[in-house]
């Protein structure tokens, strides 16, 4: 018996020994259920291996919810991580984070940056407004002279603003050329176009319901932007059950295969496609480099992030809007 | 001879002033003819009698309030959108009623779900086994948490608990967290769609999915209230000792139970498909809840002995006519949340109003 105790503290003390030779990256994620996420951890760990780091992936378990993501950065600055590759449910990971880069970790937000720009040392986004407003202007210029009499209904994730949400939606209705009071919340048109803004959980069946919700305020709904492609695909389901599919046009944000395959299909008129892998193998890349000399990543030109690039997919281009075809996009899709 | 009565005392003529006394005999107090009392009589006798009446009262209040509210289009979507949690309520109304709980229901939905449409889709089984299949592992599921809970005798809410972590957790490994696209499933194996369908007359439009809640509502009423086995699931929520020591088989009935639960989530997920459109394992977090909530609005004690299925039916569509009443009036939708939770308050204190025994 005693022989099995010092034989296992022993085999512990080694294998705590191995670990620390390797730098540790850790990715930390809003959850694991959404194919976004779960990609970028895929793609954040083939980078890792690649670069011969250790990886480590944490996930909180619902959009908003930062309690398990501030525990996750905790674990990881107590673990001894070069780097935290995170996409903050919402700004009171800020504090945690503030504290890491003080810990001397090199801290880069996916996806979405924080507030407060001492939480970061660099974030690896999508421009999300510029994502809303590519579709936003394909459905205009799609429209013609008729954008002027559209009827427009907003599938959003929810009411809190979150800041994903909040530039997709401005995004679209800037680029649709619908005046946005304030694009920091959204909901602060007055335009009359706008039918309304519903809860759609950015799942099918939030989106199906939502959907059902504005067609009973307006029948008449003739352009739908929803925030994600599983949204879309719930819409286009509700507007098929009304019988309306036909004439509406849904445009959506995301550009995973299924999404790609909706374009495909016909059910999404158009969507703006962004690279989560692209995100994630960047951010471990910067790791690598600052774990090796200390070197901290730059922002793209004229931006206050890395921006990760993104494009318009849809199999009926619209004049000034520049896009590439649903091939091209399946070629690029991610999921 | 001659009787000589006693000598009253002057001036006490007791038998003269009877006439005019009070003629009546002891009594008891009759105070069982006021209102609360009538009330909760009849109250006690129909218990579903108040989620009948809260529904019609709500939707007479919200076809005042809400623009296009009483029309038969928005009337039809709301039991399109409740249906799925309907049926859910269904199962949960019999856990319930044995005073038992189960927080997983909507876990083994989604996962019978998820086994049906890979099998359909995916490996190309024809329908008719597939939905076979995921009702079989519905009842397993159910047939899990029935035997931690008669044989392992663990608490319900414990037991069902840890397996809605557990079914989930499954779900995840099985779907690899992608869903299955409606456009696969419509090419594939479009019968897993059926009770999307619908039958329209007049403005009414009745899915599929809608009829299936009617039915199986009466399916399950019958077999709660006419059959031997619906008495003893009763007897066992009531009192279990004292259904024990009446001869019920206790851990049979509750397993029989709670597998009976799991098959009728399975036959929801497949419900839900239909009114989804596609199967995605991250979808109906909120079901277990939701289903809760719709017992117990429509009456069902959570204490056990006590309930209908009627009621559930009722209370799932009282929920569905708030959320879309308060959706079409442009109110926010966190007052949709706050008035389900106060409908859930109410019917519960409702409820021990009922169940107290009367002064």
């Amino acid at each position: 018996m005693k022989k099995l105790l010092a034989g296992s503290a022993l085999a512990l003390i080694a294998s705590v020994g191995m670990a620390s030779a390797a730098d540790l990256t850790c990715l930390i994620t809003k959850n694991n259920t959404n194919p976004f996420f779960v990609k970028m951890k895929e793609g954040a760990e083939a980078a890792a291996t690649a670069a011969g780091m250790d990886f480590q992936a944490y996930a909180g378990i619902t959009d908003g919810d930062a309690a398990p993501q501030i525990n996750a950065i905790e674990n990881c600055v107590a673990a001894g991580a070069k780097g935290i590759l995170i996409t903050p449910s919402n700004d009171s990971v800020g504090p945690a984070l503030i504290d890491a880069r003080a810990a001397g970790v090199l801290v880069i937000a996916l996806d979405t940056p924080l507030a407060n720009p001492e939480a970061q040392d660099m974030t690896f986004a999508t421009d999300n407004f510029e994502a809303g407003l590519l579709i936003g202007q394909w459905a205009a210029a799609t429209l013609g002279d008729e954008a002027a009499n559209a009827k427009i209904g907003m599938l959003d994730i929810n009411k809190d603003n979150i800041s994903v949400d909040v530039a997709r939606d401005t995004g679209f209705l800037v680029g649709f050329g619908i005046e946005v009071p304030d694009l920091t919340v959204m909901g602060s048109e007055t335009d009359a176009r706008v039918i309304g803004h519903e809860t759609s959980q950015a799942s099918v069946e939030g989106g199906v319901t939502a959907m059902e919700n504005l067609l009973a305020k307006d029948p008449d709904i003739n352009v739908v932007y929803t925030i994600n492609e599983p949204a879309a695909e719930g819409a286009y389901q509700a507007l098929q059950n009304a019988g309306k599919a036909e004439g509406v046009l849904v445009v959506s944000v995301d550009g995973g295969c299924p999404g790609i395959a909706s374009v495909k299909a016909g059910v999404i008129g158009a969507t703006s496609q962004q690279y989560p892998l692209l995100m994630a193998s960047k951010g471990v890349e910067a790791i690598a480099a600052y774990a090796a000399d200390g070197t901290k990543p730059a922002a793209t030109d004229g931006l206050t992030f890395f921006n990760t690039g993104v494009n318009l997919v849809t199999d009926a281009p619209a004049e000034g809007v520049p896009s590439i075809d649903s091939d091209k996009g399946t070629e690029l899709c991610w999921g | 001879m001659t009787d000589q009565k006693p000598k009253a005392p002057a001036g006490a003529d007791f038998e003269a002033g009877l006439s005019a006394a009070d003629k009546s005999v002891a009594s008891f107090a009759r105070d069982d003819k006021t209102i609360g009392y009538i009330l909760r009589g009849i109250l006690r006798r129909n218990p579903t009698i108040i989620p009948a009446m809260v529904l019609l009262i709500s939707v007479i209040c919200f076809g005042i309030i809400a623009p296009n509210f009483m029309t038969p289009g928005v009337l039809s979507l709301v039991l399109k959108q409740v249906t799925v949690t309907g049926v859910v309520a269904i199962a949960q109304t019999l856990i319930i009623l044995t005073a038992g709980i189960d927080l997983s229901v909507g876990a083994i939905m989604v996962l019978s779900s998820m086994i049906m449409g890979r099998l359909a889709v995916d490996f190309g089984i024809p329908p008719i086994f597939a939905v076979t299949i995921s009702m079989f592992f519905g009842a397993l599921m159910g047939w899990l948490n029935g035997f931690l809970v008669t044989y392992i005798k663990l608490p319900p809410f414990i037991v069902t608990l840890g397996t809605l972590s557990v079914f989930t957790a499954l779900l995840l490994w099985y779907s690899g967290s992608q869903s299955i696209r409606g456009a696969d499933i419509r090419e594939i194996a479009p019968s897993i769609l059926f009770f999307g369908n619908s039958l329209k007359f007049g403005g009414f439009v009745i899915t599929y999915g809608g009829i299936a809640l009617i039915l199986l509502a009466l399916a399950v009423w019958y077999l709660l209230n006419q059959t031997a086995w619906g008495r003893h699931v009763h007897a066992i929520g009531d009192d279990p000792d004292a259904a024990m020591l009446s001869g019920i088989k206790i851990n049979r009935t509750l397993i029989s139970v709670y597998a009976l639960a799991g098959l009728i989530c399975a036959f929801a997920g497949w419900v839900a498909a239909g009114r989804v459109g596609s199967i995605s394992p991250i979808g109906f977090t909120d079901i277990n809840l939701a289903s809760i909530t719709a017992v117990v609005i429509g009456g069902t004690s959570l204490f056990g002995g006590r309930g209908s299925i009627l009621g559930s039916v009722l209370g799932a569509m009282i929920v569905g006519v708030f959320n879309t009443g308060l959706s079409l009036a442009g109110v926010d939708d966190y007052w949709q949340m706050f008035a389900a939770g106060n409908l859930v308050l109410i019917a519960v204190a409702l409820d021990q109003w009922l169940r107290r025994a009367t002064k």
